[in-house]
């Protein structure tokens, strides 16, 4: 393949890279330069500050509060999402019985699978304005459910005590279905003779879960929980969407206080990119992390 | 190992006494894991289906009664959603712009992919990581700078601009996927057609191509889905200029405006009229589309 390649790999290479440098490498690189600046909006002169900003960051009562409400969300939205992924994935793949130790998948596992997966096909913006009618006070289908019942109902996303976990359970609720088919995929790979002879064995099916299939899965868990970790980092369109950060903030995510600072009431673009920055090392540790603590070896099945 | 096609007629299990409550405890078990599995159906279907019923009501029937069934189907809803609220008008341009951008990526992703699969030359690795390693890199981070580049190369809310940010932003992923595939194709074939006499473009478009088929359509699929549900960037690329939006920004100003004119069946129209023609592809394609969209993760 020596002979007169290069034709093709200048043709093939050159539009995507300068497509590439110039979207995305070179923002990359200037935002971290903007971040040491004092920019203050469009015609503004930008003045180095060196890490004036990165002070002023750490000094924001808004931005720490932000990133409170994301390590909330960091903590809890991907092990709810993977343990309940990882639930209906079992139910879905080992919840019928055939015979004396047959080991099936429940009647229907496809159709819930198609239904589950919903959610992922959806937009974000459709998601974040459906649930906001849900959750409406007055004619939302939640209060409507509660009061036919004859109870209560809060005030859902206007109350600073509840806003935060409507917030929450809107992520977990249009992640589920993909991991279930994720975890459905990577479950079918593994050989049916090892649920067999656990299942005769009498183990219950928390140990099954528990001692067989996490240890199997543990690759596809462990990517699983890096997506839903930068996911949860962001957050900024369901939020903005539903609440805006509010009410009083509780809702606030780091995202969303970028965006304000960038292209709000005020624009302090040095700030912001800051805030970029920050999110970026943030995001790269948290990954980091994830692949680092979760490291074992690989199961092969033969 | 037992395996389910051994006669089960004259084994006699050892574990007869045992079996039996273990058993029943599964039929418990089985029972209450339908209801979970139902339970979260439901949960899933519930919202989508009252948005549905509630896009066929009167204002009126909405505020009176959320769990009710429509007294008629009003279907003036749906037509104050597609013209009065435009989104017809955004759902066509979203289509043009998805259309481009799926386009562009697809093809500069594929051709920078198969370089780096096939090609041995200096600085490759750099420029292969180059790539890869956008996959890091959160879109927040290069939101202000990225506003001025649009803006100073004059494509600030024009369609060119979002086709071709959307298309240097799915770069990463779809060169990493695609690499990665082009990688496990056999190389005899490769090797034949050179023998033949056929050039290193041809043997791209005729042979390699056809042959990474069910790869490309993954990635395509991930791009289209990606790229369709875009909102970040068209908020702040394409401010401005009505007429141009996409329909994520027409379905937010629908709900922004539904707050001052009290008009939610059009809102709940708006919103059908975005989710079905997506719904539909999906159940359509459905096998295509979990696999495009989980396979990227199971690399």
């Amino acid at each position: 393949m020596k002979h007169g390649k290069w034709p093709l790999i200048v043709t093939f290479l050159v539009p995507p890279v300068l497509l590439y440098v110039v979207f995305v490498v070179s923002p990359y690189l200037q935002a971290f330069q903007i971040s040491t600046t004092d920019w203050l909006g469009y015609s503004a002169d930008a003045n180095p500050v060196g890490l004036a900003n990165f002070k002023a960051l750490w000094h924001d009562d808004y931005v720490w509060n932000a990133l409170k409400n994301n390590a909330i969300l960091l903590a809890l939205v991907p092990v709810l999402t993977i343990v309940l992924g990882l639930f209906f994935a079992t139910m879905l793949a080992l919840g019928g019985r055939k015979g004396r130790a047959g080991v099936t998948g429940v009647r229907g596992g496809a159709l819930y699978r198609t239904v589950y997966f919903f959610p992922q096909v959806l937009s974000v913006v459709i998601i974040a304005l459906l649930w906001k009618e849900v959750y409406h006070p007055n004619k939302g289908l939640l209060t409507a459910s509660l009061h036919g019942l004859g109870l209560p109902a809060p005030t859902w996303l206007g109350d600073p005590a509840t806003a935060f976990w409507c917030v929450l359970a809107v992520m977990v609720w249009s992640n589920v279905g993909f991991y279930v088919v994720l975890f459905g995929a990577a479950m079918s790979a593994v050989p049916k003779e090892i649920y067999e002879a656990v299942l005769l064995d009498g183990a219950s099916r928390f140990t099954t879960l528990r001692r067989v299939t996490l240890p199997l899965l543990w690759d596809t868990v462990q990517v699983a929980w890096v997506y839903l970790a930068i996911f949860a980092l962001d957050g900024f369109i369901l939020v903005q969407l539903m609440t805006n950060g509010g009410p009083n903030f509780s809702t606030d995510v780091i995202g969303v206080r970028m965006y304000d600072t960038a292209f709000g009431s005020e624009t302090k673009f040095g700030y912001a990119s800051a805030i970029g920055v920050v999110m970026f090392f943030l995001t790269l540790s948290v990954a980091v992390l994830s692949l680092r603590v979760g490291r074992r070896d690989r199961i092969e099945y033969s | 190992m037992t395996t389910l096609d051994q006669p089960t007629v004259s084994t006699p299990t050892p574990t007869t006494g045992r079996d039996r409550p273990v058993r029943r405890e599964l039929g418990i078990a089985n029972t209450l894991s339908h209801g979970f599995l139902l339970l979260w159906g439901l949960l899933t279907v519930l919202p989508l289906l009252w948005m549905f019923l509630s896009s066929f009501k009167s204002n009126g029937e909405i505020l009176a009664d959320p769990w009710g069934l429509p007294g008629a189907l009003h279907w003036d809803n749906w037509a104050r959603a597609w013209t009065g609220a435009h989104i017809g008008r955004y759902f066509l341009n979203s289509l043009v712009v998805v259309a481009g951008s799926v386009s562009l990526t697809m093809l500069t992703g594929a051709t920078a992919a198969y370089v780096f699969a096939r090609y041995e030359f200096r600085g490759r690795q750099f420029v292969y990581y180059l790539f890869v390693g956008g996959l890091m890199f959160p879109v927040f981070l290069a939101l202000v700078p990225l506003f001025f580049v649009v803006r100073n190369a004059g494509l600030f809310g024009t369609w060119t601009g979002l086709i071709l940010v959307y298309s240097a932003y799915s770069l990463p992923f779809t060169v990493f996927f695609l690499t990665a595939f082009f990688r496990t194709l056999p190389t005899s074939v490769a090797e034949a057609a050179m023998v033949d006499g056929c050039g290193h473009f041809r043997l791209f478009f005729r042979v390699m191509l056809p042959m990474a088929r069910p790869g490309l359509i993954s990635v395509a699929i991930f791009n289209f889905l990606s790229h369709w549900n875009q909102f970040l960037l068209p908020q702040v690329l394409m401010q401005g200029d009505e007429s141009k939006w996409v329909l994520a920004q027409g379905l937010f100003a629908l709900s922004v405006s539904q707050g001052y004119a009290g008009d939610y069946a059009r809102l709940f129209a708006g919103l059908s009229i975005a989710v079905l023609p997506v719904l539909a592809v999906y159940v359509a394609f459905q096998r295509q589309v979990q696999a495009g969209l989980t396979a990227g993760q199971l690399k």
